[in-house]
C-alpha cells in the first residue's frame, strides 16, 4: 500500500511536453500537501521556470518532486532540478532580475526564488546545476 | 500538436485557451493569429485565459508578443479572465506584462475594443482586401 506521505515523482526533463507533465505532477503533490490555490500556483510557476532552464540552459535533466512532512508536522513540497549542463559561472548574476545569457527576460531564477520558501542552487562549471526548492503549507 | 481555435465575431477575433499550454501551442497560436488578423482585417483580439492555471515568464512573454504583433497589424489585443492566483504569482515573478491590455471578463474586454456585447454587435466586418 502506498503511504500518502511518500508521494514522489521523478520526471525526465527534455521537451516541452515534459514541462506540462511536471506542472501537472507538482499540482498533484501540492494538492496532497493541502496547499492553498495561490501557493499551488506559485509552486507550479516556479517549477515551470526551473524546468525551462534545465532544457534551455542545462541541456536537459531530471526533477524529483516529493511531499515533505516536517518534524513539527507541517506539510510541504520539495523539488530538485538537476542537469549535467555547463553550470553557472556567476550565481549572483544569474539570480539578478533581468540578467540572461539567452533571449529570456532573466526572471526565471530570481522569480522562482521569490515564489518558494527555501531555495538552494549548487552549480559547478562544466559539471552541472542542481536547484532545490521547498514550499511549506501555510 | 493541439491548436487553439480562433473564433471571429464581428471584427474581433476570439481565442479561449482551455488547456495547460505547451510552448509549441502558444507559438503556433501567435502565427495563426497573425495570419487571421491579416486575412480578416480584424481590429481586435480577445484572449480569454479564464481556464489557464499558470502563466510563467515564457507564456507571459508570448502574450506580450501577441499584443505587440497585433498592434503592428493594426489590431488591439486584450487579455481577459486572468485568475487572481495567476495575477498574484506574476507580480511576484516580476513580470509586469506592461504592454498587455487586460480586462476582468470577456464582456469588458469586448467593450474596451468598442465591439459591444456579442449579440447586439455590428455585423460581420468586411475583409480589408
Ligand atoms: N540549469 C542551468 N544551467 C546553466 N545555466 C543556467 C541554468 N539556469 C539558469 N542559467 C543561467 O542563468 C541565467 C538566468 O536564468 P533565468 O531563468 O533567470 O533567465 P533566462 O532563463 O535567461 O530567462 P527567462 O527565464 O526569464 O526566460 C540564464 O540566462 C543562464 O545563463
Ligand atoms: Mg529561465
Amino acid at each position: 500500500m502506498t503511504d500518502a506521505h511518500e508521494i514522489r515523482h521523478e520526471i525526465r526533463i527534455a521537451t516541452g511536453d515534459d514541462i506540462v507533465r511536471i506542472r501537472r505532477a507538482v499540482r498533484t503533490v501540492a494538492c496532497a500537501a493541502r496547499m492553498s490555490l495561490v501557493d499551488r500556483t506559485k509552486l507550479v510557476t516556479a517549477a515551470s521556470e526551473l524546468a525551462r532552464n534545465v532544457i534551455g540552459h542545462g541541456g536537459g535533466g531530471t526533477v524529483r518532486i516529493e511531499r515533505l512532512i516536517s518534524p513539527s508536522g507541517v506539510s510541504g513540497v520539495r523539488m530538485v532540478f538537476e542537469d549535467a549542463g555547463p553550470g553557472i559561472p556567476d550565481v549572483r548574476l544569474a539570480l539578478t532580475d533581468g540578467w540572461s545569457t539567452g533571449q529570456g527576460l532573466g526572471l526565471g531564477l530570481p522569480g522562482a526564488r521569490r515564489l518558494v520558501d527555501e531555495f538552494d542552487l549548487q552549480t559547478v562549471v562544466g559539471e552541472g546545476t542542481r536547484v532545490t526548492v521547498t514550499k511549506w503549507t501555510r | 500538436m493541439d491548436r487553439v481555435p480562433i473564433l471571429k465575431a464581428g471584427d474581433v477575433l476570439l481565442v479561449s485557451i482551455q488547456t495547460d499550454l505547451e510552448d509549441r501551442t502558444v507559438m503556433a497560436l501567435r502565427e495563426d493569429l497573425a495570419e487571421r488578423i491579416v486575412r480578416t482585417g480584424a481590429r481586435g483580439v480577445v484572449i480569454d485565459i479564464t481556464a489557464v492555471e499558470i502563466v510563467d515568464s515564457f507564456i507571459g512573454q508570448m502574450l506580450a508578443g501577441i499584443a505587440a504583433m497585433s498592434q503592428l497589424l493594426d489590431a488591439r489585443t486584450v487579455v481577459v479572465g486572468m485568475r487572481p492566483a495567476v495575477a498574484i504569482t506574476l507580480v511576484e515573478l516580476g513580470l509586469s506584462l506592461g504592454g498587455v491590455q487586460t480586462a476582468l471578463d470577456l464582456e469588458t474586454g469586448l467593450r474596451l475594443l468598442g465591439a459591444g456585447p456579442l449579440d447586439g454587435g455590428p455585423s460581420e466586418a468586411q475583409d480589408r482586401r
